[in-house]
């Protein structure tokens, strides 16, 4: 083998010596990464980061994050000589007369409609798999915290363009914070600078916007992947796949490749959908002003649990000791959010502390193999997508030609009962699949062949499962239940003898207790028979 | 005959005389392609006599009211508890509800909705459906064309009339929106100029009017000029995704963008390394 020219061995050397960065690489470039897709889900907000960081920048080299009154004289004829902020025709300009802005603009958009819901599935992933926990807890939280925070960043983008649907987004967001009993005018006034709207609010969402809030998302991206990276990858069940090994493509060349071809994924659908997909048309939307509201006002998606929160709930409120309580405001702002991200945050330290498990978990569950975990979760996206849904009821209203107040009704209901059935529905879908797992097992797999017996009975012959298909299914753990006070035959536990004690332990009990227990020995009699076994048909 | 000064009998013998079917047949054909002639290459002319409430247009008017909307509207459109009374709605409504297809309406819904025009109502039968209508009790009466031309309107003018006054119902772009009990707020997408001017005039349906005193003709016509030059206007971004906003956007970035990548990790996903055995 030819020694490396001296110019690469010179500098590398150099560095080498200076940063230790051969040793650094030797460890890290080996890596291994899992293959699973659902893996990569995450990357779609990495990535949709990454490109909102450089459409952002773009976008900033134009846009004037003021509210001082000037007349458009661009080149959109409709708005032509109309009043409006600096803000909005700034980004007038940058849609129209900034060569190759209104791509970069929509880009942009999308990238961010991308970056949460890239977040949203690649959290889901890990909330059904159970990837969250110990020992990583704590990315989890960090996860959450991103999450919350990407709420406002995108509350705070897609309010600077100064439009009118951005302006009733703001004096929601403005109701809400008059809503908090007591200090809500003084936040109200702080927030914007005196009364609404003020000259203020626009240059303060811009410095949110464009410094701290990503700031704060990259150091905490920054956070997320060393502590993934140190704390390894999980991996879903399988044959050779304990929890002290990954099997997977080491970093370098394998997956470096296959994350590179991602990122080129991801950008290439954002570039798909700026460039075919019109996203904030602010033209139409015209300048804000207080005084008008269109139909059809809806936030960005993500903020669409909110709206429908709003929208459903009745018009509560009182006076106390001078003050008025706009419960109709206060609550549709701050319960669903809190339901959905404190639950989110807690639920890794719930569940420890109804199963007692406090083993680490690098193999991931299955989701049927968790049913309550499962079914918990499935009633969290009903109660999400169901307020989610009533955030566009005017817009279902008007295509479906369904009543304004029936959709309002049903909601009323359905953000209830929706969640009760999901949970139930789920829980019997996941008892279901364990089921044909254990069947599998034990039975093998239809081949297909009919076989006449020469006593002319029919029999079709079942096979044993694909190793790996088995190794998979078999990866299913038993979830700890904690000991104790459920039979009442013995004195219980010191932990358990109080109220909440006892609750614990019979939470315990239904959400660790397993329904379809493999029949190991069954599964060894029938390997044994092996390829020519033989199964009755029914 | 009793008051005219001329006697029966002279009537009677020159109705006799051998050329009267030719003159006759000569007068109907007059009349027919002479008021052809009037009506149709030049609408304000038709607009004009409908305003003035021809004689013969409102005898032809009534007939046609007897048989397509009398049994609703009664026959005399003094209203039954089907329909309300037709008297003062004036020709700009007639012209609306019919030309619009809306009336006669098919089924009774919460509201009228637009629809194919039956084969009856031609632009003639509507004409002369407004002028018996207008001979009845007077009211708004059909824009002439230059009131409606877009191209007279300042469009950006019309853009802020249009969002504060239209769009909290009928949506930025005019794609329209729900209102409540099961009614909602038409799209403008298909209304022609004189009908988005009748509409306005005559506050239909669930819509308020808004009369020369709130929005002047001038206004309205700038009104108009934004409404047909967004309408028609190519979405600068690519596909304007229905036009209605962050609902539509918000399903293709989860179905077509979410969707497209999943489809990605899972192609990139299944192309594993093989295993040295």
């Amino acid at each position: 083998m030819n020694a490396p020219p001296k110019a690469i061995a010179g500098t590398s050397t150099f560095l080498d010596e200076r940063l230790g960065a051969g040793s650094f690489l030797k460890r890290n470039l080996r890596k291994i990464f899992p293959d699973h897709w659902s893996f990569l889900l995450g990357e779609i907000a990495l990535y949709s980061f990454i490109i909102l960081l450089l459409t952002g920048t773009f976008l900033t080299f134009w846009f004037k994050p003021g509210m001082g009154h000037t007349t458009y004289l661009g080149s959109y004829a409709p708005l032509y000589g109309v009043q409006m902020s600096e803000a909005y025709a700034s980004t007038l300009h940058i849609t129209f007369d900034v060569r190759g802005g209104l791509l970069i603009r929509q880009m942009h958009h999308w990238a961010a409609l991308l970056f949460v819901a890239g977040m949203m599935v690649h959290m889901l992933r890990v909330f059904f798999t159970g990837a969250y926990r110990k020992p990583r807890e704590l990315n989890w939280l960090i996860g959450v915290l991103l999450l919350s925070l990407a709420l406002v960043e995108g509350l705070t983008g897609y309010s600077l363009p100064d439009d009118l649907l951005s302006g009733a987004g703001l004096r929601i967001t403005q109701g809400v914070a008059l809503s908090i009993p007591i200090v809500g005018t003084y936040i109200s006034f702080f927030l914007f600078g005196g009364e609404y709207p003020g000259h203020d609010v626009i240059s303060r969402f811009y410095s949110l916007h464009i410094l701290l809030i990503p700031g704060i998302l990259l150091a905490l991206i920054s956070a997320h992947m060393i502590l993934m990276w140190v704390q390894k990858h999980t991996q879903m069940p399988g044959k050779g796949r304990t929890e002290s090994n990954v099997v997977g493509a080491p970093f370098y060349p394998a997956f470096m490749a296959k994350a590179g071809a991602f990122f080129l994924f991801t950008f290439g659908v954002i570039a798909l959908l700026g460039t075919f997909a019109q996203i904030n048309p602010v033209w139409l939307y015209g300048p804000y002003t207080p005084a008008d509201i269109s139909a059809g006002s809806q936030p960005d998606f993500y903020m669409g649990f909110l709206e429908g929160s709003l929208r459903l709930m009745p018009a509560w409120e009182f006076n106390l000791f001078g003050y008025t309580f706009a419960m109709s405001v206060l609550i549709p702002a701050l319960v669903p959010l809190g339901i959905v991200m404190t639950g989110l945050a807690l639920y890794p330290f719930l569940e420890q502390w109804v199963t007692g498990d406090r083993r680490e978990h690098h193999v991931c569950d299955r989701p049927r193999n968790n049913p309550h975990r499962t079914a918990i979760g499935m009633a969290g996206i009903t109660f999400y997508g169901v307020l989610w849904l009533l955030g566009a009821n005017d817009e279902i209203s008007s295509t479906f030609h369904i009543s304004l107040y029936t959709t309002t009704i049903l909601g009323r209901i359905a953000i209830f009962v929706g969640p009760a059935i999901a949970y139930f529905v789920a829980y019997r879908i996941c008892i279901g699949l364990q089921r044909k797992d254990a069947e599998v097992l034990s039975h093998g797999v239809e081949s297909g062949v009919i076989k006449r017996m020469p006593n002319g009975q029919y029999i079709e012959v079942h096979t044993p499962p694909a190793e790996d298909i088995a190794a998979h299914i078999r990866g299913k753990k038993e979830i700890p239940i904690i000991e104790g006070g459920v039979d009442g035959e013995e004195v219980p536990p010191k932990g358990l003898r109080s109220g909440v004690g006892r609750l614990r332990a019979k939470m315990s009990k239904a959400y660790g207790t397993d329904h379809v227990p493999f029949h190991e020995e069954e599964v060894e009699e029938h390997a044994a028979v092996g390829a020519g076994e033989h199964k009755q048909l029914h | 005959m009793i008051g005219t000064g001329i006697s029966v009998k002279s009537t009677t013998a020159r109705r006799r005389h051998p050329l009267a079917r030719v003159a006759v047949v000569a007068l109907a054909l007059g009349l027919l392609g002479g008021g052809y002639a009037l009506a149709a290459p030049n609408g304000s002319t038709a607009d004009a006599a409908i305003a003035s409430g021809k004689a013969d247009d409102t005898a032809q008017g009534k007939s046609l009211f007897v048989a397509h909307c009398a049994s609703c509207h009664g026959m005399n459109a003094e209203g039954t508890d089907k329909a309300p009374t037709l008297i003062g709605v004036g020709a700009a409504a007639v012209d609306f509800q019919v030309s619009s297809g809306r009336m006669p309406m098919g089924d009774a819904g919460p509201q009228a909705l637009r629809k194919p025009r039956p084969e009856w109502a031609t632009d003639e039968a509507i004409s002369q459906l407004a002028a018996y209508v207008q001979s009845l009790g007077g009211g708004p009466t059909i824009p002439t064309a230059d009131q409606v031309d877009p191209a007279q309107g300042d469009p950006a003018k019309g853009g802020e009339l249009f969002r504060a006054n239209c769009i909290q119902c009928h949506n930025f772009t005019g794609s329209g929106g729900a209102l409540t009990y099961g009614k909602h707020a038409p799209t403008l997408n298909p209304a022609t100029p004189t009908e988005i001017y009748e509409a306005m005039i005559t506050g239909p349906q669930a819509m308020p009017v808004f009369n020369d005193t709130t929005i002047s003709p001038e206004q309205k016509r700038d009104m108009i000029a934004y409404i047909t030059h967004v309408r028609k206007q190519v979405d600068p971004g690519g596909s304007g995704l229905m036009r209605i906003g962050p609902v539509t956007e918000g399903l293709v970035a989860w179905i077509a963008g979410i969707g497209l990548l999943s489809l990605a990790a899972i192609w990139i996903t299944a192309k594993r390394r093989r295993v040295k055995a």
